[in-house]
């Protein structure tokens, strides 16, 4: 009896001291988690929540169901950035996985200055979207740009003024873009092909398979995962373009080269319609879980697999 | 195929490679150019030239001189507001990230990994799904419009990224090791400090350059909680184009751009090996 | 005084049940080794006794004194680990003064211990070293210089020896014990390899699916294996075990293997009387491989029990040859003298050491008589 009294408070002194002395760590490991993962929901469900509500100016209780959603959905401004999103991101991340593969190919050749031109095709990865933006409007401005250099030399029919031209508008944003980011692309794919493992090269060289073959039938193939994350990736800025845009076009000529992302900025703090700009955002929302889902789910049985393997 | 000599093919590889490279520095090299020349001499011709005589001017005026808006302190508040963001914001971010990382990886609490899967989903949750909620929040704790305000946002934010980067690198640290330093008697943040965090100087590079290259970057928070004298130089450099639409001045616009994107052209430069594996770590997620 | 104690201790994993009620008492002095196959839980034992992991039931006493909300720290313990988990960051020295820092023993009695340690294990040259530039052994000698220096009333092992080379255990194997000897310091320590258990131990607990099976010293655990799972993990090659008849015949009891068969073995047994009441029943005949030997070999003791068997496959290992026979046409390994080599195929006479045979109950698998 006195035996359990002994080793019960024996047990419950260090206990208590226990959480008093680790009420630091406590606050530091939690305190930040707790605040980023309660913002992340709440947020939502704030911005979802707004999105049924009438909200003008301010934000404001009130239901009204899908209106704002209709509303968004009916807009032409919203009717062209859908386009414009369909055609930028697929073009976007077409092309700029393409470069990044010719790119990762080409310095897979065991060339020489692989590292400088490494360096010079990832440095616009460390630009901001909004200097990339700036730059291009110069060099594509038909004014300033390349068309007046080449106007200069004395060639003066060279038209290449895309910026201004409502249908071809949305194609300098493309070139802007695949500028930007198609380094990234490449150091992906880099990485791919150096991981490939080198027994198997020489097990095909020594089947007699010559350069091309070897890319198109061995090496290539086991790329296939690293391709779906860039395009994943790729889509997931694509998106969410705004800084590109905002600086290359701000959606000119006109709305010509509107993305849903500038949409949503321009219903919240232009027009002050918050619930319609709420939706919009929700709309962009959606359209990325469309993206993402079924590569969670891809990564999913992908994990599984491995598992059981 | 993987031999160093010179074959017509392997001419042709390196021929291509030079066109591409050409391609990516090309706008670059237009804006240093252009960054030396008067701004007559680029509306004369066009933004891409040889300077005839060097314009190290523009870098004086886009520092300290040219007009936003009624004031005319050049681009020189805005870097170091930038500057206020990013710095304290990319320390702070990092920091909590570690040390949640480490405890997340090491230690297990109870309930760690529901917490931690939702603050991964930071990493997909578009900005503008948190536009709204964060101008009602920064308006009523007073925040709105400081720097202070954006330094909340980035760092908590930036947590997303700061605690998986760390997370995955430390996962790969052995368990026992953290054992051997309990039966030590080492605690929480004996352990973290003595063993975990002179482990960790490669993944704390790797997300310093990465919170620093993002913060400074970012354009959208900036231009919505901030105005005028208080925007970050992304922001800034917007509101200049738009300012002197008017009267084109190129020449120093060009060295404004120069000079707001070097901070993160330099860490590029000195840090690249760590910028990539950002990106990476970043991407595979 | 015991210096280990676990009482009725469980511990359980959501649905899995990785310790069934484990009872232990560890003497002061003892060096006693937990052994088994992986995830017959016995590093999950250690790590609770170590307190790095919480049982679901049950009580840990280490000196008479109820450890189960102690932290590691306090239980006064020491522990060397697999990957022997050096602080990388750390010189040799800083790894094995890193606990007395947290405890903050002086400066200078740290100094004393670390000379003392780093005498008794020779790693003096390598005290400047950083982790990374020490080979396998030297590794394990700082890890364990790490645990030496606490001066613990317990030794913890976490298989320290599995990540070394053949050699190098060999060599490290003979230095514990000696350690052992030399300083005896109580010691458990947890491996898979039964050759390290019946070498080092004091005693030995064989574990199995959660639970001990037999807690025992080494010849015991060889001589009497207290069930199937014992006798077929212990012993490399392990122990032949194959079905049999117990039979009376004359007043004493007879093994058949193969009842009924032209080849059937039938051995008389003597002083196995504890097998009686399985007379005209199953069971589970039991022999080591070098029970069995070529036939001019005299078991001492009575006249030789002699067989004939077909020998299928020889397997000469320099100091001894191994042979595998059937015995009333179940398989069985010989441990025969290495210069004989019976051709596979042929049958060859063997003798048998028909005193040290081991009979279990085919349906509970423990052992009989």
């Amino acid at each position: 009896m006195t035996d359990a009294v002994s080793t019960a408070t024996r047990a419950g002194r260090p206990v208590i001291s226990d959480v008093v002395g680790r009420l630091p760590e406590y606050l530091m490991i939690w305190v930040p988690l707790l605040l980023s993962a309660a913002h992340l929901i709440s947020f939502s469900l704030w911005t979802i929540w707004i999105s049924f509500t009438p909200s003008t100016l301010v934000p404001v209780s009130g239901w009204v169901g899908l209106r704002n959603y209709t509303a968004v959905l009916a807009s032409r401004n919203w009717q062209i950035a859908f386009d414009n999103l369909l055609l930028f991101g697929s073009a976007f991340v077409l092309l700029s996985l393409l470069t990044g593969l010719l790119l990762a190919i080409l310095l897979d050749q065991r060339i020489r200055g692989e590292n400088v031109l490494r360096s010079i095709f990832l440095y616009p990865l460390a630009v901001s979207f909004v200097v990339t933006g700036t730059v291009w409007s110069w060099l594509l401005n038909p004014g300033i740009g390349i068309q007046k250099l080449v106007h200069d030399l004395g060639w003066t029919s060279f038209r290449f003024d895309w910026l201004v031209d409502r249908d071809m508008a949305i194609w300098t944003i493309v070139i802007a873009a695949i500028w930007q980011s198609s380094g990234f692309a490449m150091a992906l794919f880099l990485a791919g092909l150096r991981s490939v493992d080198a027994d198997i090269i020489k097990a095909a060289q020594i089947d007699g398979a010559g350069p091309f073959r070897l890319y198109r039938r061995v090496i290539l193939p086991t790329l296939w995962p690293i391709t779906v994350t860039v395009i994943v990736v790729q889509l997931q800025f694509a998106i969410s373009a705004f800084d590109l845009v905002r600086a290359l076009t701000n959606g000119g000529p006109g709305i010509a080269t509107q993305l849903p992302a500038l949409v949503v900025y321009d219903l919240m703090f232009q027009r002050s319609q918050l619930g319609r700009g709420a939706a919009a955002a929700v709309l962009m929302l959606l359209i990325l879980l469309a993206v993402l889902l079924p590569y969670a789910a891809w990564r999913y049985i992908q994990r599984r697999q491995a598992g059981h393997a | 195929m993987r031999d160093r000599s010179f074959t017509p093919g392997r001419i042709l590889i390196y021929l291509v490679v030079t066109l591409f490279a050409a391609a990516y520095l090309a706008p670059l090299a237009v804006v240093v150019l252009n960054s030396l020349r008067t701004n007559e001499e680029i509306a004369q011709g066009s933004m891409i030239g040889w300077p005839q005589h060097l314009a190290w001017g523009n870098y004086a005026k886009a520092w300290s001189g040219f007009c936003v808006a009624e004031t005319c302190a050049g681009i020189r508040p805005y870097m170091l507001n930038s500057a206020l963001v990013t710095i304290p914001a990319t320390i702070i971010s990092t920091l909590l990230g570690a040390v949640a990382g480490y405890a997340v990886s090491l230690w297990r609490f109870r309930g760690d990994n529901w917490i931690y899967g939702i603050v991964t989903l930071g990493l997909f949750l578009p900005q503008q799904m948190r536009l709204l909620p964060w101008t009602i929040v920064l308006r009523d704790i007073g925040l709105i419009n400081t720097l202070t305000g954006l330094v909340l946002i980035h760092t908590i934010q930036g947590l997303s990224f700061t605690a998986l980067f760390c997370r995955n690198y430390y996962v790969a640290i052995p368990h026992e090791l953290i054992r051997a330093a309990r039966i030590d008697g080492a605690g929480f943040f004996r352990i973290f400090w003595r063993i975990i965090l002179p482990l960790s100087a490669p993944i704390l590079i790797v997300t310093v350059i990465w919170q620093f290259t993002h913060i400074w970057n970012e354009f959208l928070y900036g231009v919505t909680f901030t105005t005028g004298q208080q925007q970050p130089v992304t922001a800034a450099l917007i509101a200049l184009s738009a300012a002197i639409a008017d009267i084109p001045q190129h020449g120093v616009q060009s060295a404004a751009v120069i000079i707001a994107a070097l901070p993160t052209l330099l860490i590029y430069l000195l840090g690249g090996r760590y910028f990539v594996r950002g990106l990476t770590a970043g991407a595979v997620k | 005084m015991a210096a280990l104690s676990i009482r009725t201790l469980s511990k359980r994993y959501a649905n899995l049940e990785v310790l069934k009620g484990i009872d232990l008492d560890i003497e002061s002095g003892e060096f006693t080794v937990l052994v088994g196959p992986s995830g017959c839980g016995k590093s999950t034992l250690l790590n609770i006794v170590a307190g790095l992991d919480r049982p679901s039931a049950g009580t840990i006493e280490i000196g008479g004194r109820v450890v189960n909300d102690i932290p590691p720290k306090d239980r006064d313990i020491a522990m060397v680990f697999q990957s022997y988990a050096l602080y990388p960051s750390m010189t040799v020295r800083q790894n094995i003064t890193f606990g007395m820092e947290c405890r903050h023993v002086p400066k200078i009695e740290q100094e004393k211990a670390v000379t003392n340690v780093a005498k008794l294990l020779q790693i003096e040259p390598l005290l400047g070293r950083k982790p990374s530039q020490l080979s396998g052994g030297q590794r394990q000698r700082v890890a364990m210089g790490r645990a030496l220096v606490r001066n613990p009333l317990l030794f913890l092992f976490d298989e320290p020896l599995s990540n070394l080379d053949a050699k190098l255990r060999v060599e490290m194997r003979m230095e514990i014990k000696r350690l052992h000897q030399r300083i005896g310091a109580t010691i458990v320590y947890v491996t898979h390899d039964q050759i390290e258990a019946m070498t080092m131990a004091t005693r030995i607990a064989v574990m199995h699916q959660g639970s001990v099976q037999q807690f025992a010293d080494p010849d015991t655990v060889y001589r009497y294996p207290a069930n199937l799972f014992v006798a077929r993990f212990m012993g490399s090659p392990p122990m032949n075990t194959m079905p049999a008849r117990l039979e009376a015949e004359n007043g004493s009891l007879v093994v058949i293997i193969g009842a009924g068969r032209p080849d059937e073995v039938r051995l008389r047994l003597k002083g196995y009387d504890a097998a009686a009441p399985f007379v005209g029943r199953e069971v589970v005949f039991g022999i080591r491989p070098e029970c069995i030997a070529e036939g001019s070999r005299a078991f001492s003791g009575d006249a030789p029990v002699l067989v004939n068997a077909p020998v299928e496959m020889v397997e000469p290992t320099g100091a001894e040859t191994m042979v595998l026979l059937r015995l009333g046409g179940e398989p069985a390994m010989a441990r025969i003298s290495p210069d004989i080599r019976p051709a596979p195929g042929a049958s060859a006479s063997f003798a048998l050491d028909t005193r040290r045979i081991c009979l279990f109950d085919p349906e509970t698998e423990r052992l009989i008589a």
